[in-house]
């Protein structure tokens, strides 16, 4: 009984830091469907995201709702303009100059954070307050339970949007195929700034549930969530949502259980050797299609 | 090698520069800062050099360069303390247990990823970094984990400065050779258009992971370079910071040209040094570099300079032709 409650524990934490990469997934996802591109400073619009919370409420004493908001807005504006700034220019360069640019984004991000907030930790108290809730012999904290909800909602929502809405179908169309999208009357410009704008306020959800489970700041914490939802992403089969939604799950779960019965130490490993793996037996992912070169 | 008058320049350049700074060595002429620079500037250089075949001339991006330094580092050192060979035959086995370890591994993450395209071997690469750093803290008895492993044989310093110029341009004359030879061309085929380099019955997979496992090698020589030198060595010394600093090296020596990451290798290790009060800036700036070194290299301007230039090239050769 004791095996089993402890690993149903397991599963919990899992399914918890599961569902907050999956939300950073889907930010790459998207991007990557849209523009083709792995943005790589997505994981530190997590990290933004962090600190714009911990802005808001620890040093301007906002209300949790209105700093809540405040951030989303924030990490979407700064989604935008990366967009505009940086990716835009480079839209028909070779895929090596847009990468080197994004990793250059994203270590601008971090190093502009650790210059305004230097590199000490932070500690930063959760703004979630919920109680925990005991199921049979098991005991569910507020936190879990709150983020299970919100990344459910999200989801739900996200999926909605894509599939029932214009602009959903928009981007659809565009990730298609971006010159015919483009004949139709797309607006495609539109539409990029759209993903970037969604993606990054998704970040910063998870940015949010991230820093209230973690509860320290630090100008690198994006970095590591960012790269392993990055291998959710292509777990999952990078460009497809539901992908990225399954993917980000399994591999929480996968990185509980290796944490708690192999080696704390050896758990990012296990994460790296999954991607290895997928790579070789499956490179589409679990729910991607396989795209065939055409010259 | 053909010997022409490019050759005898970067002969009277290299034995120069050797003059200059052995000159200075022995003349006791420099300060103990610059001395300590004297190494890490040679094991930059080698580093710059071999990530920029990956990089430069294969046309992939390689983000745990600083891994495969790590690990033939550690194989080095953990030679290197433990052997019993006079000095010169111990470094020399050295440095070739070091390179063989991270071709080994260069091997075993090429094999997997390199069938692929450009952004997963990135990431994958970016991750194998942080396995490495995780394995040789887990490895504790062993390496030393978080600790370090110390002790290690100083047998790379300034002081054997001679020796570790010479391998540096062994290293850089291996590498331009590379380049230059059947293969280099193949490679350099692989980076323009994959699909015609296959087409014209070049194996594309076999050439990256040649590359790719070139340049562990000699990223793993530098580790033991780098090891001997600084007598500790630990998991921190190799993260992803430094796998970028090489990256910065490599696109601002111009990617794809060996002695301009020659020249961004010397100048990116020896200006923090020198500008040690904007130390706190020196990784924004890096940042600040990457991003408008490409914006520029992309951008209109750029593009109406070389028009520019191809035509009075153009107009120069259409002038001697008549």
């Amino acid at each position: 009984m004791d095996l089993v409650n402890s690993i149903l524990e397991q599963l919990i934490n899992g399914l918890r830091t599961g569902s907050i990469y999956a939300l950073i997934a889907l930010g790459y996802t998207m991007v990557y469907g849209i523009a083709k591109m792995i943005n790589f400073a997505h994981g530190d619009i997590i990290m933004v995201g962090a600190y714009a919370l911990y802005v808001f409420v620890g040093l301007l004493g906002l209300h949790p709702v209105i700093a809540v908001l405040l951030t989303i807005v924030v990490c979407s504006v700064l989604g935008i303009t990366i967009e505009k700034v940086a990716y835009k220019p480079l839209r028909n360069a070779t895929p090596l100059a847009v990468l080197i640019t994004a990793i250059g984004v994203s270590y601008l991000l971090q190093n502009l954070s650790l210059l305004i907030f230097k590199a000490t930790p932070i500690p930063f108290g959760s703004i979630i307050r919920v109680p925990s809730v005991k199921v049979g012999s098991l005991n569910i904290s507020g936190i879990t339970i709150v983020t299970l909800v919100v990344t459910t909602v999200s989801m739900i929502a996200l999926t909605l949007f894509i599939n029932k809405s214009k602009a959903g179908r928009a981007m659809r169309a565009v990730s298609e195929d971006k010159g015919a999208a483009e004949l139709m009357g797309v607006n495609v410009n539109q539409t990029i700034s759209l993903t970037f704008a969604i993606g990054s306020a998704l970040a910063a959800v998870a940015g949010i549930l991230f820093i209230s489970q973690y509860e320290t700041l630090l100008p690198t914490m994006g970095a590591l969530p960012g790269i392993k939802a990055f291998v959710a992403a292509v777990l999952g089969g990078i460009g497809s949502i539901p992908g990225a939604m399954l993917g980000g799950i399994i591999l929480g779960i996968i990185e509980s259980l290796s944490k708690a019965y192999i080696s704390t130490q050896l758990a990012d490993a296990i994460v790296f050797g999954i991607l290895v793996i997928v790579l070789l037996v499956k490179p589409s992912g679990l729910l991607g299609k396989l795209k065939i070169e055409k010259v | 090698m053909k010997i022409n008058k490019k050759t005898i320049i970067n002969v009277i350049i290299a034995v120069g520069v050797y003059a200059v700074v052995q000159g200075l060595i022995s003349g006791g002429m420099l300060s103990r800062q610059m001395t300590s620079l004297i190494i890490p500037i040679c094991v930059y250089v080698m580093m710059a050099v071999s990530l920029c075949l990956v990089v430069g001339f294969l046309g992939e991006l390689s983000l745990g360069h600083a891994g495969f330094m790590s690990v033939g580092a550690y194989s080095g050192a953990l030679f290197l303390t433990h052997t019993e060979l006079p000095q010169l035959p111990a470094v020399l086995i050295a440095l070739l247990i070091g390179g063989s370890a991270a071709a080994v591994f260069g091997l075993i993450i090429g094999v997997p990823v390199l069938r692929l395209k450009g952004d997963y071997l990135a990431i994958v690469t970016l991750g194998f970094g942080e396995i490495i750093k995780s394995i040789i803290n887990f490895m504790t008895p062993i390496t030393g984990g978080a600790k370090g492993l110390s002790k290690i044989p100083l047998y790379t310093t300034y002081r054997n400065f001679t020796f570790v110029f010479i391998l540096t341009v062994v290293v850089v004359l291996l590498v331009s050779n590379i380049v230059r030879s059947r293969h280099g061309r193949a490679i350099t085929s692989i980076r323009d258009n994959y699909i015609a380099a296959e087409a014209a019955g070049i194996p594309v997979s076999r050439y990256k992971i040649m590359t790719f496992v070139i340049a562990a090698f000699f990223a793993g020589v530098a580790g033991v370079v780098y090891a001997g030198n600084i007598g500790i060595l630990k998991p921190v010394n190799f993260d992803y910071n430094t796998s970028i600093e090489i990256l910065v090296m490599v696109v601002l020596g111009g990617m794809g040209n060996i002695k301009g990451s020659i020249v961004a290798a010397v100048i990116l290790t020896a200006l923090p040094e020198v500008l040690r009060g904007a130390a706190d800036y020196r990784m924004l700036l890096y940042s600040i570099v990457l991003i408008a070194l490409m914006l520029f290299n992309n951008s209109p301007i750029k593009r109406a300079f070389m028009d520019r230039r191809n035509m009075r090239q153009a107009g120069r050769l259409q002038k001697e032709g008549e």
